[in-house]
């Protein structure tokens, strides 16, 4: 049985939510991964500064992709959503322990004061930015085996070890990486730092070159362990599989030219095939084997529902999510020092003079007693009134 | 074999133990979400408007704080998102399609306030003043917005409407009275209100404590009176709505009111009990007064209430007591931060200053806790009140837990990261303030202003 337009339409949605997800927060990724790898204190001072300036005002706005990816899966395809969280249970719930870590590494590190805590908090960060997409990768792969049931017991261990599974994690962190270096590359040119554009430049690189083989080495994996997906990754899928190596490729070479928009194009185009090659396979599947996007669909009403909840993101969210990264890229946003302590200190001096603040009392009112009796007149008056109303309601109730 | 862990670690208590402990953290930091960019704006528009530089140094320090506090609502909300699923599949995979709507709705306020929040947070230096304010604004409103969708949700919940079921799936869904529920009306301003108050006492009470230690200066004032004044128009508005709120739930879920008001049998010319503990059909330590809950339901002494005894006791809610004692202290609490409220708003009408006896600055320094208390006692008695059922009426909340072990894993984790998370986010912004205060700072007389000329990048050490 073949899904409805409305039916096919929401997975879609649900595809570019995922592809928003991995190109937006998994840049951000990519930046904590460099992060990690930038070495000591001393040494990888720049390039932490580099990776939080292109990260900080956006990470928490790219964050939303997720949530509203999980509640496009959950409205639209509630019984799947339900059996990928009880058999990937455990992937899940660690890759959720990975976002919070990194939130609060995130929001934290920038506020503590000395070096031990900012390491921790930094170190918090940068290992979640591994731990995240590396299980997000992980449930991707084994939803992509077809290794979820439709109706799971419990969790499915098997499900989430097997070595597709794994190394689709693997690829995940690499691509995120890849990313990451990339957008950094773009947004050091920007900002005129040369040393900083070498420095991703040869990281993007590498990381690109090993997204390329982990890529390889899962596509050859899935030739075993997903029957479904892989015939159909070389057949109606094998455009986007297309597009996906042609854009890693052009990243690559690009990376060497001083074209900046091309290159984050380049690569957006490499992440955002990967994610359509897989939609398009798994069709009509929502799990391949146990689900099919007909079997799994809300009530049509449900279906229109997002579509209007799209249509108010389009009206709301795009202008202002432009806005904002039209604000970055044109540097206006900058984390600022709040003033030092308001030199209040004159004023505190000011205020000790004259304590009781007299001066600066205004002369009370003409009528204190007048006033006082209208403003107990008229509360008194609105709320006999409102007990007057209550009261008729009743009684024409009764 | 049932040793007693192994009964807390089986069925739905850890489940329901983890839901618990992640939506009492996520209320507090939904609630500075929901209004604190309202105080901010507040602060920010008297400073503009009138030129007041205390006022705009007060904004962009609070807007400061509100990076922290957002960035761990948005990961604490996250967390929730999840736990839907990974707790909840059964309610979840029956009931997505409808419960999901008003998510949906709720993650595009979200997505505006999370974008806005960052050009506002990050916009201090470079863009014009207006332009700046106005940026902030779309926060209020995905705020209110988003509170919205997110209570009726939950109001879904207790007044389950606007699907149809077939063979226990859900064959059709009308998604306008899915989140316009019966409930809808009185829950979701319930609860904004209620953010309200939480952010102004919250941060009213900060700079209570600073004019206790005597820093009487403007900006203590100012810093006061602000937030102050937005929890003190709240909190009676909150008392009439509340008010509402409780007749449509005697009306609505009866079974719920008779444990908040501790109705065993059903009867006319009940008795409201202020305090007091059920025990064997007798309530012990309470004051009673006749007649008076009959008389609040339905405005005559004759009035039927509805006991837990009309329902079989597997449909009652656990713990009555516990619900009856959160009923009461959240009026109570209520009550008295409308009176304080009143009290300054006295004395602002007729003197203009800032009441400086200690009778009204120490329940002012609390009213932040106190306010909390309400909001978390007011909370527990909507969820466990709505107990047995996660689906009032439809779905046992035992038929919704996860099948999946590992949750008590979980649920240890949730306690710990928790708890490290709540000190923290006192800790950043005490340590904020600590360093707003350093005396290197003070030295200089001149007020560094958010428009002014651009100041170096003095601070901005990487990690």
């Amino acid at each position: 049985m073949n899904p409805s337009g409305a039916t096919s339409a929401v997975a879609v949605l649900l595809f570019v939510t995922i592809a928003g997800y991995a190109l937006f927060a998994g840049a951000d990724f990519g930046g904590g991964i460099w992060d990690l790898l930038a070495g000591g204190a001393k040494r990888g001072a720049a390039a932490r500064e580099a990776i939080d300036a292109s990260v900080t005002p956006v990470w928490e706005g790219n964050h939303v992709w997720l949530i509203f990816g999980l509640v496009v899966f959950w409205t639209g395809f509630p019984s799947a959503f339900s059996a990928v969280m009880i058999a990937l249970f455990v992937p899940l719930a660690l890759s959720l322990l990975g976002i919070v870590l990194r939130g609060v590494g995130f929001a934290f590190r920038h506020e503590a004061e000395r070096l031990s805590t900012k390491r921790l908090y930094g170190a918090l960060f940068a290992a979640a930015s591994v731990m995240t997409p590396f299980f997000f990768g992980v449930v991707v792969g084994a939803v992509a085996t077809g290794a979820v049931p439709a109706n799971p017991g419990g969790n499915v261990l098997s499900a989430w070890t097997s070595p597709t599974a794994v190394v689709t994690g693997l690829l995940f962190v690499a691509t995120c990486a890849y990313i990451g270096g990339v957008f950094l590359v773009a947004d050091s040119e920007r900002r005129g730092e040369p040393d900083m554009v070498r420095y991703f430049r040869r990281r993007s690189l590498a990381a690109g070159l090993v997204a390329g083989v982990l890529a390889a080495i899962d596509l050859v994996l899935l030739r075993e362990s997903a029957p479904y997906l892989w015939p159909r990754l070389l057949g109606p899928a094998l455009p986007a599989v297309v597009v996906s190596v042609v854009g890693g490729i052009a990243a690559l070479v690009l990376m060497r030219s001083n074209r900046r928009h091309l290159l984050r194009g380049a690569a957006a185009l490499a992440v955002a095939g990967v994610v359509a090659g897989w939609g398009v396979a798994q069709y009509p599947w929502v799990l391949p084997g146990a689900v099919t996007l007909a079997q799994g669909s809300a009530p049509e009403a449900a279906q229109w529902a997002l579509f209007v909840a799209l249509g108010l993101a389009v009206l709301f969210v795009l202008p202002a999510f432009v806005w904002l990264y039209w604000l970055h890229q044109h540097g206006m946003l900058h984390e600022s020092e709040p003033p030092p302590a308001p030199a209040l200190a004159a004023e505190n001096r000011a205020a000790a003079t004259n304590r009781a603040a007299a001066a600066t009392r205004p002369a009370l009112g003409p009528h204190p007693i007048l006033e006082t009796a209208v403003i107990a007149l008229v509360v008194t008056g609105i709320g006999r009134d409102l007990v007057r109303q209550l009261f008729q309601r009743r009684n024409r109730q009764g | 074999m049932s040793t007693p862990l192994l009964v807390v670690a089986e069925g739905a208590i850890p489940a329901r133990a983890q839901m618990g402990a992640s939506l009492g953290f996520h209320i507090i930091f939904a609630c500075f979400g929901i209004a604190f960019p309202a105080v901010v704006l507040i602060a920010h528009w008297i400073g503009i408007r009138r030129g007041n530089q205390v006022a705009l140094v007060l904004a962009q320090r609070w807007s400061k704080v509100a990076a922290v506090i957002f960035a761990v609502g948005a990961v604490s909300g996250t967390v929730l998102s999840y736990e839907l699923g990974l707790l909840w599949p059964g309610l979840m995979g029956r009931y997505g399609a409808a419960f999901g709507i008003p998510f949906a709705i709720e993650g595009i306020w979200f997505f505006v306030e999370a974008i806005f929040t960052a050009i506002y947070l990050y916009g201090w230096r470079r863009l014009s003043p207006w332009v700046h304010w106005w940026s902030g604004m779309p926060m209020v409103v995905a705020g209110i917005l988003g509170a919205f969708a997110v209570v009726a949700a939950n109001s879904w919940m207790n007044q389950p409407s606007g699907f149809t079921l077939q063979d226990g799936r859900i064959a059709s869904v009308d998604p306008w009275s899915v989140i316009f529920n019966r409930a809808t009306p009185y829950e979701t301003p319930h609860m904004v209100l209620a953010a309200y108050m939480v952010v102004g006492f919250v941060v009213a009470g900060v700079y209570a404590v600073g004019l206790l230690r005597g820093r009487r200066d403007r900006y203590h004032r100012l810093g006061f009176l602000i937030p102050f004044g937005v929890g003190a128009v709240a909190a009676p508005i909150q008392v009439i709505i509340g008010d509402i709120l409780a007749r449509a739930v005697a009306d609505q879920q009866p079974i719920k009111f008779a444990a908040m008001e501790l109705v065993d049998n059903t009867q006319r010319g009940a008795t409201e009990w202020l305090g007091g503990i059920y025990w064997n059909g007798e309530v012990y330590f309470g004051i009673g007064i006749p007649y008076l809950d009959s008389i609040l339901v339905g405005f005559s002494p004759n009035t039927e209430v509805i006991g837990w005894n009309s329902v079989a006791p597997e449909f009652r809610p656990p713990l009555a007591n516990l619900i009856h004692l959160s009923f009461n202290g959240m009026i109570a609490i209520g009550m008295g931060l409308m009176v304080l409220g009143a009290w300054q708003a006295w004395v602002w009408k007729f003197r203009r200053e800032v009441l400086s006896t200690r009778w009204f600055l120490i329940p002012a320094a609390l009213a932040g806790f106190a306010s909390i208390a309400a909001m978390e006692l007011g909370w527990i008695v909507t969820e466990v009140g709505r107990q047995p059922w996660i689906v009032y009426g439809l779905l046992p909340t035992e038929d919704a837990v996860t099948t999946a072990g590992g949750v008590p894993v979980t649920l240890a984790a949730t306690v710990v990261i928790y708890g490290v998370l709540t000190a923290t986010s006192i800790a950043v912004p005490w340590l904020m303030g600590r360093r707003w205060r350093a005396p290197g700072a003070a030295g200089e007389d001149t007020v560094q202003t958010p428009y002014g000329p651009r100041p170096g990048r003095v601070g901005e050490t990487p990690a």
